[in-house]
């Protein structure tokens, strides 16, 4: 207690100078969200009221028990199957196209930027390079299905594209951003010894950053998850066409049997990435 | 390498417009195969020195000459490849902490090899013997295969000096590489590197804090003192006073034992204390 007295200021009117800003800011906050709660009509007693409640109870009690009759869960095996598949196959497909974007982008891996500015020429490929990045991203993956699905046809084909396009544009920022905030002293150190961007690339920006950059890739992993299911309530196939389907029939025990699988799937990534990382870390 | 300086001046890209440069009005030269020791106070301009003759850092003023070509008139091709015949070795070690000693070291070749071979070399390490024998000289071979963050801070130091016997480099640029080294091993690292840089012909520039290992070690040494050249002389010409002059204001960096002849005024901060390491 006396120890903590001695360590207050020793005149009253030494106060935290940053307490002023820091009260402005919060009451800033709280004005500026009012109107967004207003937009959007944000009132949640409605659910309260009680015939939209009895409506909401009714939904959710069909949830229980989940259906588990042997040859509905064989169906929703064989789509889990397939949602994996397009999640998998959207990844790779973005991860191809992300990587090399990256490496485009990363000012860490450039040679002219060693001393001094980077030159004009890779500054504007890197400003456009970042500019296709989110151009890939700002359309959400729901729209590209709805296009891909006018293209291919309904089915997983239109799942896979969507899901690589907007993930590469997501996973080429985001790798770019992990790469630059890293410690970049060995990769400017290699570059600075004569080494080229590629080998530089590997031999020290990779190894400096892999723990980030693989559990970063599983978490997109796992949202791709996520997303393909969406993607199924518009024709893209997978698990997610299949949880339309019963919400239509108002099937609360098909939604709640698939839903438990998706947090299974979702489980299941979370421990790969917690293993990958312990094993690169 | 040969390298001859003309009244360079220089400043880090990061420093405040207004700043004075942290090299001013530097000339020295320095013949192919010369052994050069750079002391002076902290803050004196040792690193940006070193930058400046790695071509990491252009001047603002003056010229640098290396094998008589100025690397700023060359195009960046030609510059990179010129920047794969100097080495320069950071003073904090740049190696990635989940990377493999053996890895780390054989990156010191990057610039000799080409991607295909570095790639294949990651898979399996190309060069494990040429690695184990630049390790053995730092008394590290038992290291070879071991993860770089489960190095001790001197050992992590002397995979980064290992790693510049990797390269085929004419220039050994090397910034305090005794910093985390106790003095048996400063003193085994110093005679790996000069002897080195000996065996290959190779110019070897090393700033050092230590001064009595760089008088010991280096046959002329260069002082710095606030981004000046206070002194540019056969270490034997490098009398006690003229180390009190360079390290005026300073003094308790002349660390290490005193040698006999060293009389430092009591007054000021005990010679003898290891600081600033």
């Amino acid at each position: 207690m006396t120890s903590a007295m001695r360590l207050l200021p020793a005149s009253p009117q030494r106060h935290d100078p940053a307490w002023r800003g820091r009260v402005l800011w919060a009451v800033a906050g709280v004005l500026l969200l009012w109107p967004a709660l207003v937009l959007t009509e944000f009132r949640p007693w409605t659910m309260l009221e009680p015939a939209t409640f009895k409506a909401s109870l009714r939904f959710i009690g069909d949830f229980f028990p989940p259906k588990v009759e042997p040859e509905f869960l064989w169906l929703v095996a064989r789509e889990t199957w397939r949602t994996v598949a397009i999640a998998t196959a959207g990844m790779t497909l973005a991860l191809v196209l992300a990587i090399p974007l990256t490496l485009l982008s990363v000012r860490v891996l450039s040679v002219s930027a060693l001393s001094g500015r980077m030159a004009w020429m890779p500054a504007t490929l890197r400003q456009l390079v970042r500019w296709l990045l989110i151009v890939l991203r700002s359309v959400p993956e729901l729209i590209w299905a709805l296009i891909f699905v006018r293209v291919v046809g309904l089915g997983p084909t239109a799942g896979v594209l969507a899901i690589a396009l907007t993930y590469s544009g997501m996973l080429g920022k985001v790798y770019g951003e992990i790469l630059e905030s890293g410690d970049s002293h060995v990769t400017v150190s290699l570059l600075r010894n004569g080494a080229g961007r590629m080998q530089s690339f590997f031999y020290g920006l990779l190894p400096q950053n892999a723990a980030e950059l693989t559990s970063y890739s599983v978490y997109r992993w796992e949202c791709a998850i996520r997303s393909s299911a969406v993607l199924g309530f518009v024709g893209a196939g997978g698990l997610g066409q299949q949880m339309d389907a019963s919400m239509k029939m108002f099937n609360g025990s098909e939604v709640s049997t698939m839903l438990l699988v998706f947090m299974a799937l979702v489980w299941l990534a979370d421990q790969a990435s917690a293993w990958l990382r312990r094993a690169l870390g | 390498m040969k390298i001859t300086l003309n009244q360079v001046s220089a400043r880090h890209p990061a420093a405040k417009r207004g700043a004075q440069a942290a090299l001013r009005g530097l000339s020295a030269k320095v013949t192919a195969g010369e052994q050069i020791a750079v002391i002076g106070p902290s803050g004196a301009g040792k690193t940006t020195f070193l930058h400046v003759l790695a071509c990491a850092l252009q001047p603002l003023s003056g010229n640098l000459k290396l094998d008589d070509r100025d690397p700023w008139q060359l195009t960046r091709n030609q510059l990179q490849l010129l920047r794969g015949k100097l080495f320069l070795a950071p003073q904090v070690p740049p190696l990635p902490p989940r990377q493999r000693v053996v890895t780390s070291v054989l990156a010191g070749r990057l610039p000799h090899i080409g991607l295909w071979h570095s790639l294949r070399s990651l898979f399996y390490p190309t060069a494990i013997d040429k690695a184990d024998a630049a390790l053995a000289r730092f008394d590290l071979s038992d290291k070879l295969f071991a993860r770089v963050d489960r190095l001790s801070g001197g050992e992590r130091q002397r995979v980064g000096l290992a790693r510049a016997l990797m390269t085929d480099a004419t220039l050994l640029l090397v910034d305090e590489p005794l910093s985390a080294l106790d003095p048996l091993r400063a003193q085994q690292a110093i005679g790996s590197l000069t002897q080195a840089a000996r065996e290959r012909g190779a110019t070897l520039v090393c700033t050092l804090h230590h001064v009595e290992m760089a008088l010991q070690n280096f046959p002329r040494i260069i002082g710095l003192r606030d981004g000046e050249l206070a002194f540019d002389l056969p270490a034997a010409q490098v009398t006690p006073e003229r180390l009190r002059d360079l390290y005026a204001q300073h003094l308790h960096e002349l660390d290490g034992p005193a040698p006999a002849s060293f009389d430092l005024p009591a007054t000021d901060a005990p010679a003898a204390v290891m600081h600033c390491r």
